[in-house]
């Protein structure tokens, strides 16, 4: 039987991370993951879990040991934000390339400078070619959720690829939520034992890993980790249907909110999403077609699907939570993903990009309720009045 | 070594054969190399232990140097330069021995002029 | 029973680098790496930051190391050994692996180490990581070309301190990392070089059986930087030796000890001017240059003696 319990989204996470007892944690605190990281240290200190928490310098450190452990045959986490995921850089590439099956709880944060705490997608949005499959999580139980599947998503044979699953920091990385929290044993269960195939400690069979790559063979090792995010997309799902056969909580490569009907539709990631539903409810109230897309999985980015389940909206408004600059329109990152992906897939309805909440700025109801009647005169006119708008900002 | 395509290799780069780089020939770099001279080894494996290409070979269980594998030597000169018979053989000759001195223990000759 | 410390002992073990890499003839490297891991008779786990050790052992498809390798980044060959040896200690304690008295031991190169991975080694010693960190020390970034380090020597010429007409050489003095690693309280820390072999050796056994983190630096000329001859690798760095410009000594939980004591202290003179990197400095308006270089030595092997008790 799973309980109910009154958690933060940091406190959750750290709970599946106690739930999952991985082998070696590696983790530096910073705001706003910081309470992931003391949470976590409490388990240790308590003696709650076999891992070995290595309570490392720095960010550039943290991820170092984690592809160090990983690499040794250990089933390794870590979590960070923002600067400290731009530290970690350098690692974040190796720990991809190398097939590192690291789950990283990323609690997002604006990048600086201005240095700011509070949250953005900026940090993630940096990592989206480094080859990590990333998750988005619009609660602390989302969070919760997603981290439990990651596990099984980044160790799956046909993958083994890092995973970051984000969530908002302080929005719901501090907000007090509802969690259903699954029994120990069924988590366990869940995730099952980590058997890596290329143990570096498999002392008996001695293995070099990280050589010199040149022209020769670097292209190839490329080309293999394209097939795993091909992968990916499979794993994922499969995952989340085992994960809804035990515990009952349905997730795919996104969400799809009363977007059947919808004439027009918003794009958007993370807690923000939770506060577009109440929207669009109270715009159905009104007897607006509208609906939601949230993307759950950002990479491998789902386009096909994406395009399909928006084939039938008229127009699409995509808001994002950092900005590509220099990037065409200076549009968000979000937004060039959800045009290329429709344009691809032969889906021609105006799309437009809404630049929103940099630095911890709030997102209110009313705002979202603009972008849907933007988007609704846009279905109407078939036209985009402003291709990118930066919501909320003062002039 | 043909190259091989990616589905062939094993991923993220490792090498699953450890020491492979036997097959890799670096005594192709020589220009000079170590033969034996005139004076008799004591067989203290000196030069096996200051070599950085593990180059000197030896019978360890007859706990005798046999000679260099010209697979790998570099011909760098290190084995002639610290061997203690050399240096003896140098300080009774009184003098400063050539490099390919035929009275030395390891001697230092050019590519191609002797063959052992 | 450990191995006897006699080659003819050694020999007998199966060499743990193989030949065929491609690192310099003469280079120190290979030699040191080679002293270490045939002294551990325990199974060993490596980490290499990037550098000249690295790339030419491990040219894919190829590789030398016939122990469990691998290679993260430049800086963190610490960090990434800590993340190695946190992983065994988790699965050995739960039961999922078997204890095998594994020993980890990381390389560096001085780039790898004094500069850009200094922050990474200070923090996995402090964490107090069961492991060995061997730093080959050849006062320079060689791989890349000789370019200066913290550990590059006074006067020095490198591609990134040229001797030139307005500036001969590398102003500074080296950084003294071993004291560094030191001050860390850690419970083996030593300075070796290859001439040295029983010494090294026996540093590595007890730095690999002291229970915490240790640290060895360890002289390695390098042909191409300090410009000699391949042959006098060995001769050069016992040379390094005998000057004091490098003193071979060692801290056991605090207690510092000089592990050998030239019998006849030698001008560093006659260590520079061996060497190509030192050309310039023999050049008259620059003989005062020497003089410094040999006064900074002289004050550091006093200091040392004194911590050594031998003042």
């Amino acid at each position: 039987m799973s309980t109910f319990e009154a958690l933060t989204g940091d406190n959750a996470v750290a709970m599946a991370m106690r739930q999952i007892n991985p082998d070696v944690v590696a983790a530096y605190p910073i705001t706003p993951q910081t309470e992931t990281v003391e949470f976590f240290a409490e388990y240790v200190a308590d003696g709650l879990v076999d891992t070995e928490f290595v309570c490392v310098e720095s960010e550039h450190s943290a991820m170092s040991a984690c592809v160090g452990a990983a690499s040794a045959g250990a089933r390794v986490m870590t979590a960070t934000a923002a600067n400290g995921l731009a530290l970690m850089w350098e690692i974040v590439y190796i720990a991809a390339s190398n097939r590192c099956p690291i789950v990283m709880c990323l609690v997002n944060r604006a990048l600086s400078a201005p240095i700011n705490i509070h949250c953005d997608h900026s940090d993630v949005m940096g990592m989206r070619d480094a080859g990590w499959i990333i998750l988005f999580s619009e609660s602390g139980q989302e969070a919760y959720d997603n981290m439990i599947q990651a596990v099984r998503i980044a160790e799956h044979p046909d993958v083994l690829l890092p995973v970051a699953v984000c969530q908002d920091g302080f929005i719901t990385s501090h907000g007090m939520e509802r969690v259903e929290v699954f029994e120990d044993a069924d988590v366990k269960a869940f995730v099952g034992e980590y058997k890596p195939q290329w143990p570096l400690l498999d002392i008996e069979n001695p293995k070099t890993f990280g050589p010199l790559d040149f022209y020769d063979y670097y292209y190839e090792h490329k080309r293999q980790q394209v097939l795993a995010m091909e992968n990916a997309t499979r794993v994922i799902l499969d995952v989340a249907a085992e994960f809804n056969k035990q515990f009952n909580r349905s997730y795919g490569l996104f969400e799809a909110y009363k977007l059947d009907d919808a004439e027009a539709a918003v794009v958007v990631a993370n807690s923000t999403a939770g506060t577009a539903k109440v929207v669009v409810d109270q715009l159905r109230g009104e007897g607006l077609k509208v609906g939601l897309l949230k993307p759950r999985v950002f990479r491998p980015f789902p386009a096909r699907e994406m395009a399909e389940a928006l084939s039938g909206v008229k127009a699409v408004a995509v808001m994002d939570r950092s900005i590509s600059f220099g990037a065409m329109d200076n549009a968000g990152p979000l937004y060039l993903e959800i045009v290329a992906a429709l344009t691809r897939h032969g889906v021609q309805v105006p799309v437009s990009d809404y630049v929103f909440g940099l630095g911890g700025r709030d997102i209110v109801p009313r705002e979202i309720e603009g972008v849907y009647r933007d988007a609704l005169k846009a279905a109407e006119t078939g036209q985009v009045e402003n291709v990118v708008t930066y919501l909320s900002v003062r002039e | 070594m043909e190259p091989k395509g990616w589905k062939e290799i094993p991923i993220a780069g490792m090498i699953l054969e450890a020491g492979n780089s036997v097959e890799y020939r670096t005594g192709s770099w020589r220009a000079f190399r170590p033969v034996r001279g005139e004076a008799e080894c004591i067989h203290c494996f000196q030069c096996w232990l200051f070599c950085p290409d593990s180059s000197i070979l030896v019978d360890a269980e007859n706990e005798k140097m046999t000679g260099f594998d010209l697979e790998h030597c570099k011909g760098c000169g290190i084995c002639a330069a610290i061997c203690p018979v050399n240096e003896k053989v140098i300080k009774a000759a009184g003098e400063d021995l050539a490099r390919d001195d035929p009275r030395l223990c390891i001697r230092i000759v050019e590519e191609g002029k002797v063959e052992e | 029973m450990a191995t006897k410390l006699i080659p003819k002992e050694l020999a007998k073990k199966e060499d743990r680098l193989a030949p065929g890499h491609r690192m310099c003839a003469g280079c120190a490297a290979p030699i040191i790496v080679r002293q270490i891991l045939t002294a551990i008779d325990d199974p060993v786990v490596i980490t290499n930051a990037t550098g000249c050790l690295e790339v030419a052992t491990s040219i894919y498809p190829y590789s030398s190391w016939r122990v469990p390798w691998m290679h993260n980044a430049f800086e963190n060959s610490a960090s990434t050994a800590s993340g190695v040896e946190a992983a065994y200690r988790s699965l050995v304690r739960q039961g999922k692996i078997e204890e095998r008295n594994v020993r980890f031991i990381a390389f560096g190169g001085d780039g790898g180490t004094y500069d850009i991975g200094i922050q990474a080694l200070s923090g996995a010693v402090e964490r107090g990581h069961q492991f060995l960190y061997v730093c080959y020390d050849n006062g320079a970034y060689m791989n890349t070309g000789i370019q200066r380090s913290s550990a590059t020597p006074f006067g020095a010429a490198t591609t990134t301190s040229p001797a030139g007409k307005a500036v001969p050489g590398k102003q500074q003095f080296r950084k003294d990392l071993t004291a560094i690693m030191a001050a860390h309280n850690i419970p083996y820390v030593a300075q070796g070089a290859p001439s040295q072999w029983r010494d090294l050796m026996q540093k590595a056994r007890k730095a690999v059986n002291c229970g915490g983190a240790a640290f060895m630096n360890v002289l390695a000329s390098c042909n191409r930087g300090w410009r000699h001859k391949t042959e006098e690798t060995i001769e050069l760095t016992q040379l390094a030796v005998d000057t004091c410009y490098w003193p071979l000594y060692e801290v056991e939980n605090g207690a510092w000890r000089l592990t050998y004591r030239p019998k006849e202290r030698r001008p560093v003179e006659e260590w520079l001017k061996r060497q190509g990197r030192f050309r310039h400095l023999f050049r008259p308006e620059n003989r005062h240059l020497i003089d410094e270089l040999q006064a900074d030595i002289d004050r550091r092997w006093e200091s040392l003696l004194k911590l050594c008790g031998e003042a």
